[in-house]
Order: structure tokens, then C-alpha cells, then sequence
């Protein structure tokens, strides 16, 4: 693999992207209607080569703060700054340049891949796309991102519907390292897999970080995932950060209630230490509910 | 992933589902499925197809006519000869002479100039104005969208023909101008479609891929978008296209058309005059029509399966009734078990015979017991349940085995039967909550109908039950939930409905198939424990699929692990988790993280379930297997194993010993 964008190498100090205080809203039906907000100013830090777990339930906020780190999601308020410049707010066109750094992996591998194009052509568009590869180079450089993912050569030539769920997740992330990116947001990249399929693909993010260096911004709604991929987790809860720690300290020993809850109510694959789990959420429960 | 939905689909292809892919120190190992058949890309599978060759040969052969007509005849197609008046087919005439003395056949050759010409002009600018526009409304939406919207379906409103008609009798007779017309008429269908595509597709997670990908709009919309509606779009064309040339003709049968141009219809309307004393004169212009828009229907069908590479599923068998050898009367097994499954055999048709997705499966549960099914996607749980609940998809049938519940054979119940017990005294919880609840109708009506017909409540009673039971499963709000459509509430409310319709007549068997997967922790965990406090008031038995192992922990009392198809080891869930027997349970179990060594590589299972195609005619697992010796060869029958049973010749030597 070659190494990330050795461009502006950036002061070991600073965050590669930092969230101030962001507030995303939606516009619901009418103008009259307040939008909906569903980020309230969140802070967050990413620093370089390092996984930062993001865990929520269900309406958390998580997908939409991945999002408008992407430019996918309207930001209303706060900043995002990657590797020292802003990049929230930015139009289509000047969302271009930055585009090249930060790239993402989605949860569905059905639907992230359009199933009218060959692995080939969906690998060459992110490389043809700035006219930085010629076809010829991009070949070449597929050939390696497929390696890279341990995917056959002859992939390229097969179309999306003709891959299974877990190669079709390893094609989306060829895709996302294809620019040689600083920073993938991974949005659930596991959850609609197998078990073993999923140990696979996780293997797989932690040797290519390992390998490239980039970072990844992991967002999962499995604490045991998570708390396995990360070096820090943060915990979202109805669009605000409730907790953000080192990921054992989340995993084991979390300070937030709420973090408390989501911990003891994940069942864990041990009949003896589940009842004692369940019996101690019984018990927290009992206390009053925790505070979202 | 949903094993329930892709066998709908394709249910021999259902066993393929999970992707395997080895370690990386041997990438080259990575298993792409090998095509089978060999796939041919859009231009192939037009050439196979002989229903769209012919069309195009037709079609070929039409404007071939048209362009080289000068070559072809002699005669000018306006070239009126008294001596030709009606004349018989001859040397000089091959089919004769029209009411004028025209020769026919020229006429006929000409004539196709002007309808092919029609139909290019009034398809052209149908698509010019349409597709653009179409993509831009579907797209950018906005101001744009909500104006061209309304100019679309202005023009939509307008009666097409009566319009045409007008503007001929205004300006006088002009094909181009009333082929313009048409187009433009045409254009609102074709915006509609384009428009509505492009919505759904730009909401894919492939469109924001490429966006992120840092792809400009027009290439986004030229790569991803245009390709996807391409289909859509070749279909209307033809039709457009088919309709211009007949409401060309139609023009040209009623006189309105250009007097000094060749065409069908003007052949139909001198024709018209001269049906006593030559009908063959209709003939020709006729058959000519009739084959050239049926050509070019037929091409644009095929042209859109040439791009639509879906795989067709297999031709649906009927359902056949009829099962096998007769069955021996129905006796009591076991008296003390609620339900025992023993050699159960589901297939569906595949393309070469059938494919068995379940596989000599038998498995019991008793009164108040939670049995937990789990595996792999593709290894049949959800069609084990549903071939217990009777419910196979079109295709699915039970081949072989016994389906015990309470003394009686459901495998061999009648449909009617099976229903009277279905919702009464088996209840099911099915996979995805959205999909099982009728959008038209409100939560209460759902829950309140069944209620009546099981158990013969009254309305007012039946309503009564019906909140109590949404305040059973834990909805905060009972009443609003009863009166709101399933679109307002959310997947975890939408899926403790179904559990309070499964367990409204108190079954003494719940089938619940994977009831949590869409569910968040905390709504699982109330979920589960609502689950536990049923089987203990009611003693109710239940059989839970699921592929999260947490569930099963937390839940199960016995479990039954199934691989490709058949089961591969039932044990205590005590048992399992601690010493789990089959390496494949163990394998599962391993690639769990738990906790322990952070970013340490996980162990994984190398490979992928084989389909139903390539079982191995040993131990299904043995290529998989870490610990496969010569003895795997031979397909191991299920042993006694503690309290269970495992499909392993290596556990009895007992040659494995597990260190979790």
C-alpha cells in the first residue's frame, strides 16, 4: 500500500479534523415549522493514524455527524476543521479539493456499490475523477487496492451483484483507499455482516490502518466492535457527545450513566456473565431511569 | 443479512450469501464465486435472445427498404399511370397499382421513410426534452423541479391526438411539425419516468459515494445516474416511437397528411375506397404497420433485458401439493415435547433439479423451553422456521420428514388446518416489522382482526385485549400507537406490535426469527426480558433464529447450531458457550470480540458457506476446518454428545480440545 497523502505533514500536535461546537438542522416540511436540530454542538477531535469510535443508539446523531464531516448533511452552526482548514460550508465545487482526504465506507454494502458498473470502473472513478491517475495508472493501482483488500485480481472485471456482502464491503473500502485518504469515516461498515464474515472485515480495517496510517472515524452502534477497533470511543446520545474516553475505560468501566446502560444492556456470549449483566441492568433500571 | 429475503428471491442462490474471504497472508485464495454461466455483457445477451434478433432484423430489413427504395423500384411512389389503375400484380407492377394507378409496392417502400422518419422525429425530441429535464427536476429539485413539474403534467392533462389534430387543421398538413408536436406532447411521460428514477436512485449510498469520491455533478449524473435509468428510458422510447408511426398513419388515413409523401396511411386511406374491389390493397400498408411497431416494441423489450442484467430467477414451480411417499398416521413421538422436528427436508426448484437448503433436520422443543437456532446467513434457519410455520416461500416445499406439534404432523396438515392453528396456537414474530405490517391500514385494526377471528372476542373486547397487550410489550402510549398507521411510528415500536399480534392468543408456540436484529441494545434487552416473562407465565415454548450469540446467551435454554443447510451440534446453552463441540460453533463463538487484546487479530473462518450446489460430500465444514483429518471424508451422522448431539467424527475421538 502506499503510505497516505504525504502532502502538508501535519504538526504531530494538532488534530487532523476537529468538530467545535456543531449544530446540524433539518428543515421538516414547511417553512414555518422550526427545523428539526439534530446535532447540538458537538465537539470532537480525530487525531492522525488513530480509530475514534463513535457509539449511539438508534436517532443518536452518529450518521449525521459523519455525514456532515462528508459534506452530506447541512451544518447550521460551529465549525469542522481538517488538517487545519475549514471545510464545513464548503459548496460542491470547492468540496472537491478536501474530498481527496477524507473519504467513508457505508453500513449497506448493497446499496453503496451501483450495481450497473463493474468493481473495475467503481475502483477508477475515485482516481480518474481529478485527473490525477491516467487509465492506465489507475489499472494499475486497482490491481494493488484489490491486493490490498485481499481480493482476487479478476474482481475488477465482475459486477457488484455478482459479490457477496463481505466482499462487497471489501470493495468499498478499495474504493475508500483508493485517493490514499488521511481519514475514513467507517459508518457501521460491519453491522449488516456475518460473524465471522465481520471478524474478517474488521481484520482487515485494523491491518490497513496499520499499514497506511489513516485514521478512521468508526461508527457503530456495537459497543464490542467499537471497544475493540478504538483507541478513544465517544458516546453519542439524542445528538449530543455524553462521554468520550479512552475505549478500555468505555468498554469497562464507563463514567455516563447512559454509557452505563448501553454497556449492560449488549448481551455478551457467556450464559453466566449475561445473567449477572441482566440482573445489574435490573438493578440500574430499578434505581430510576439513567439520564439520556 | 436477511437469509429470509434473498430465498424469496432466489432461494438456490440463498446459501451463498455470506462472503468469506481468507486471511490475508493468501489473498490469492479469496473465493470470488466462479460464474457459473459464463456472463455476457449487454451486446451477448441481446444476441442470445431471438425474440429481440428477429424484432431487429425486421426492423433492419424496414429501413433498409426505405433508404435504398430508389434501387428497388422503378416507379416514383407519386407517379400516377392510367393503364395501372387498380391493375393486377405483375412484371411491370409486383403488387399491382393503387385507385390512382400508383405502383403500390413502391408506394409501400417509400412509405416507410415517412413512418421511420415520423417516428425518429417525434422519439428524438420526446427524449431531447424530457430526459434532460428529468434528470435536472429528479436531481437538483428545488424551484426547478416544482416548475417543471407543473408544466409536465399541464401537458400530461392535454388530449394528445385532439391537440394534433387542431394544430393540422390550423396549419395544415406537415410531418415535422405535427411530429414535433407529438414529441413535445410525449416528453411529460418521459420527464415523469426520468424524474421519478432519479429520486430514487440519488438517495443511494453509491450516488453519495461518488460524491464523496469528489466526482463533479454531471459526471455523477452521466455515471450513476443515466445508467440506472437507461432502462426505463428505452422502453418508453420504443413505445413513443411505435405511437408516432401509427399516429402518422392515422394522420395520413384521414387525408390530413402531405399529399406529395408516400405513406402507409395515405395507402390505407386510398385502400378504404377500393375494399370491394381490392382488399389486398389494405393488405400491405397493414401488415406493414402492424410488423414494424410490433418490431420495434419487441426490440425495445429486449434491449431493456439485454441491459438489466438481473439474474432471472428460476420459473417458479407451481406448489405442489402432493409430498413424496404416503405419510404413516400421525402418531405421538414424544409426549413430553411441544414440538419435534425429525428429518426435515426443504428444497425449491433450480435450474439443474432441486436444491435441499434444509437438510434431514430435527430438533425439539419442549413446554416453557427456548431453543436457539443459530448460524451463518444462508445456512437455513429462517426456511427451518418457516417450513415448521408452513409459510415457504412460492417454490419452497417440504420434501421429506415430520413436523410434530402436539401429536399432530404440520408437514402434513392441510393449508386449512395449519391456518386454524397459525396465529392461535403458533404464533410468529417475523424478521423485518415494516414489511409485515400493512401500511393502509392503522396498528389497531391489525391487532384487533386477528383477535377476533382466534379467539372470538367481541370488537369492544377484542380492542380492550389489544391495548393491554401494547402496554405489555412495553409501548409507553397504548392508545396512540393503536390509532397510528404503521409509517408513524418507529421500527422498534413497529416491531413490539408484531410481538404483541404473535402473542395476543397466548400460543404454546412462538417462532420468532431474528426479533431483535433491528433493534438497539437497550429496546432488546426490555424485548427479551418481555420474551422471559411469557415463556414463564404461559409456559410457552419457543424457537428464537437469530445470528447474534449475546441473544443467545441471554436468553436460550438449548441450542442448535446449523451449517449448510443441516444441524451441526445441539447443545445446553451452558454447554456450548463453554465447550462448544463442532469446530464451527467454536469458530463462531471465537470471532467474537470480546474485550480482551484490543485491535488483536480476530479469528475468522476462512472462506464462505458453500451454496447448495457445492456441498462436499463429507462433513460440509471439513474444507473450513482447522482440525479436518482423512476421516472428514465420510458425512458424519449427528452422535450423542452430553446433553446434546454433534455432527463431528473427530469429537468422538475426542481429539479436540477447546481453550476458550
Amino acid at each position: 500500500m502506499e503510505p497516505v497523502n504525504a502532502t502538508a505533514a501535519a504538526d504531530p500536535a494538532q488534530p487532523l479534523l476537529t468538530i467545535d461546537k456543531l449544530v446540524v438542522e433539518y428543515r421538516t416540511g414547511g417553512r414555518r415549522r422550526p427545523p428539526l436540530r439534530v446535532l447540538h454542538e458537538v465537539s470532537l477531535e480525530v487525531h492522525a493514524h488513530e480509530t475514534l469510535g463513535l457509539v449511539g443508539e438508534s436517532g443518536s446523531g452518529k450518521t449525521t455527524l459523519g455525514r456532515a464531516v462528508l459534506g452530506l448533511a447541512p451544518v447550521a452552526g460551529g465549525t469542522i476543521t481538517f488538517a487545519g482548514t475549514r471545510i464545513d460550508g464548503l459548496g460542491r465545487r470547492a468540496r472537491r479539493g478536501p474530498s481527496r482526504d477524507i473519504q467513508v465506507v457505508f453500513q449497506d454494502p448493497y446499496g453503496s456499490l451501483n450495481p450497473s458498473m463493474t468493481i473495475g470502473d467503481i475502483l477508477t472513478e475515485p482516481l480518474t475523477a481529478r485527473h490525477t491517475h491516467t487509465r492506465r495508472a489507475a489499472r494499475e493501482r486497482i490491481g494493488e487496492l484489490l491486493d490490498a483488500v485481499g481480493l482476487p485480481a479478476d474482481t475488477a472485471a465482475r459486477s457488484a451483484r455478482e459479490l457477496s456482502g463481505g466482499q462487497r464491503q471489501r470493495v468499498a473500502i478499495a474504493r475508500a483507499l483508493a485517493p490514499g485518504p488521511r481519514l475514513i469515516i467507517c459508518d457501521e461498515p460491519v453491522s449488516a455482516l456475518d460473524l465471522s464474515t465481520r471478524a474478517q472485515v474488521i481484520n482487515l480495517l485494523v491491518e490497513l490502518q496499520q499499514a497506511t496510517g489513516v485514521a478512521y472515524l468508526f461508527i457503530a452502534h456495537d459497543l464490542s466492535v467499537v471497544g475493540h477497533v478504538s483507541d478513544r470511543v465517544a458516546v453519542m446520545s439524542r445528538g449530543e457527545i455524553v462521554e468520550c474516553a479512552d475505549a478500555t475505560r468505555v468498554t469497562t468501566d464507563p463514567e455516563h450513566p447512559y454509557t452505563r446502560n448501553l454497556l449492560l444492556a449488549a448481551p455478551v456470549p457467556d450464559p453466566a456473565r449475561q445473567a449477572q449483566r441482566r440482573a445489574a441492568r435490573h438493578r440500574l433500571a430499578a434505581q430510576g431511569s439513567p439520564a439520556g | 443479512m436477511n437469509d429470509n429475503q434473498t430465498a424469496a428471491i432466489a432461494p438456490p442462490t440463498a446459501a451463498e450469501a455470506p462472503a468469506q474471504s481468507p486471511d490475508r497472508a493468501k489473498p490469492a485464495a479469496e473465493s470470488v464465486p466462479a460464474a457459473a454461466p459464463r456472463r455476457h455483457g449487454p451486446a451477448g445477451r441481446f444476441l442470445r435472445d431471438p425474440i429481440a434478433v428477429a424484432a431487429a432484423a425486421v426492423l433492419l430489413l424496414v429501413i433498409a427498404t426505405g433508404v435504398c427504395a430508389g434501387l428497388l423500384t422503378e416507379h416514383g411512389p407519386n407517379k400516377a399511370a392510367l393503364d395501372a389503375v387498380l391493375a393486377d400484380p405483375s412484371g411491370t407492377h409486383p403488387l399491382g397499382g393503387d385507385g390512382s394507378g400508383r405502383d403500390v409496392l413502391s408506394r409501400l417502400l417509400y412509405g416507410s421513410r415517412t413512418s421511420l422518419f415520423a417516428g425518429a422525429i417525434a422519439t428524438g425530441v420526446a427524449l431531447l426534452i424530457g430526459v434532460p429535464t428529468g434528470l435536472a427536476a429528479g436531481y437538483v429539485g428545488g424551484w426547478w423541479d416544482a416548475l417543471s413539474s407543473w408544466v409536465a403534467n399541464l401537458f400530461l392533462a392535454l388530449p394528445g391526438v385532439v391537440v394534433l389534430l387542431a394544430l393540422v387543421a390550423v396549419r395544415g398538413p406537415g410531418l415535422v411539425g405535427s411530429m414535433v408536436v407529438l414529441g413535445v406532447l410525449t416528453a411529460a411521460p418521459v420527464f415523469r419516468l426520468v424524474r421519478g428514477e432519479v429520486k430514487r436512485v440519488r438517495g443511494e449510498p453509491y450516488v453519495d459515494a461518488a460524491r464523496v469520491a469528489g466526482l463533479s455533478d454531471p459526471r455523477i449524473m452521466g455515471r450513476h445516474i443515466l445508467r440506472v435509468v437507461r432502462v426505463p428510458i428505452i422502453t418508453q422510447a420504443s413505445l413513443i416511437f411505435g405511437l408516432a408511426l401509427i399516429i402518422e398513419s392515422g394522420i395520413a388515413f384521414l387525408g390530413l397528411g402531405e399529399a406529395d409523401r408516400a405513406s402507409w396511411g395515405a395507402m390505407l386511406n386510398d385502400a378504404s375506397v377500393h375494399v370491394y374491389d381490392n382488399a389486398m390493397l389494405s393488405v400491405w400498408p397493414g401488415a406493414a404497420i402492424t410488423l414494424t411497431v410490433l418490431a420495434v416494441t419487441l426490440l425495445g423489450a429486449g434491449l431493456r433485458d439485454a441491459f438489466e442484467d438481473a439474474p432471472k430467477p428460476p420459473a417458479a414451480t407451481r406448489r405442489r401439493r402432493v409430498r413424496g411417499p404416503a405419510r404413516e398416521p400421525a402418531v405421538r413421538v414424544d409426549t413430553g415435547a411441544l414440538l419435534v422436528v425429525d428429518g426435515l427436508e426443504v428444497a425449491y426448484p433450480a435450474p439443474g433439479g432441486e436444491a435441499a437448503v434444509v437438510d434431514a433436520v430435527s430438533l425439539r422443543v419442549d413446554r416453557g423451553e427456548i431453543l436457539g437456532l443459530v448460524g451463518e446467513s444462508g445456512c437455513g434457519k429462517t426456511q427451518t422456521a418457516l417450513a415448521v410455520l408452513r409459510l415457504l416461500p412460492v417454490g419452497g416445499e417440504i420434501r421429506s420428514g415430520r413436523v410434530m406439534f402436539d401429536g399432530r404432523d404440520l408437514a402434513a396438515l392441510s393449508e386449512r388446518d395449519v391456518n386454524a392453528l397459525r396465529g392461535r396456537r403458533i404464533g410468529y414474530i417475523p424478521q423485518d416489522p415494516m414489511s409485515n405490517l400493512d401500511p393502509s391500514f392503522r396498528i389497531g385494526s391489525q391487532l384487533v382482526e386477528p383477535l377476533r377471528a382466534h379467539l372470538g372476542l367481541s370488537r369492544d373486547a377484542a380492542r380492550r385485549r389489544a391495548l393491554e397487550l401494547l402496554d405489555r410489550v412495553g409501548i409507553a402510549d397504548p392508545a396512540r400507537v393503536f390509532a397510528a398507521y404503521p409509517h408513524q411510528v418507529s421500527g422498534g415500536m413497529a416491531q413490539r406490535v408484531l410481538i404483541a399480534g404473535a402473542v395476543a392468543a397466548e400460543p404454546d408456540l412462538l417462532i420468532a426469527d431474528e426479533p431483535t436484529t433491528a433493534l438497539d441494545v437497550t429496546v432488546q434487552a426490555e424485548i427479551l426480558d418481555l420474551l422471559r416473562s411469557l415463556r414463564r407465565e404461559h409456559g410457552m415454548g419457543m424457537i428464537l433464529v437469530t445470528h447474534d450469540l449475546g441473544v443467545v446467551a441471554d436468553i436460550c435454554d438449548r441450542v442448535a447450531v446449523m451449517y449448510a443447510g443441516e444441524i451441526v451440534e445441539t447443545a445446553t446453552s451452558a454447554d456450548l458457550f463453554a465447550r462448544p463441540a463442532h469446530p464451527y460453533s467454536a469458530a463462531l463463538l471465537a470471532a467474537i470480540p470480546d474485550g480482551a487484546g484490543a485491535r488483536s487479530r480476530l479469528p475468522t473462518i476462512p472462506d464462505r458457506v458453500p451454496s447448495v450446489h457445492d456441498r462436499p460430500s463429507g462433513c460440509r465444514f471439513a474444507p473450513r476446518c482447522a482440525y479436518a483429518a482423512p476421516g472428514c471424508a465420510v458425512h458424519p451422522e449427528p452422535t450423542t454428545h452430553r446433553d446434546g448431539a454433534v455432527r463431528c467424527v473427530r469429537v468422538e475421538n475426542e481429539v479436540i480440545v477447546w481453550n476458550r
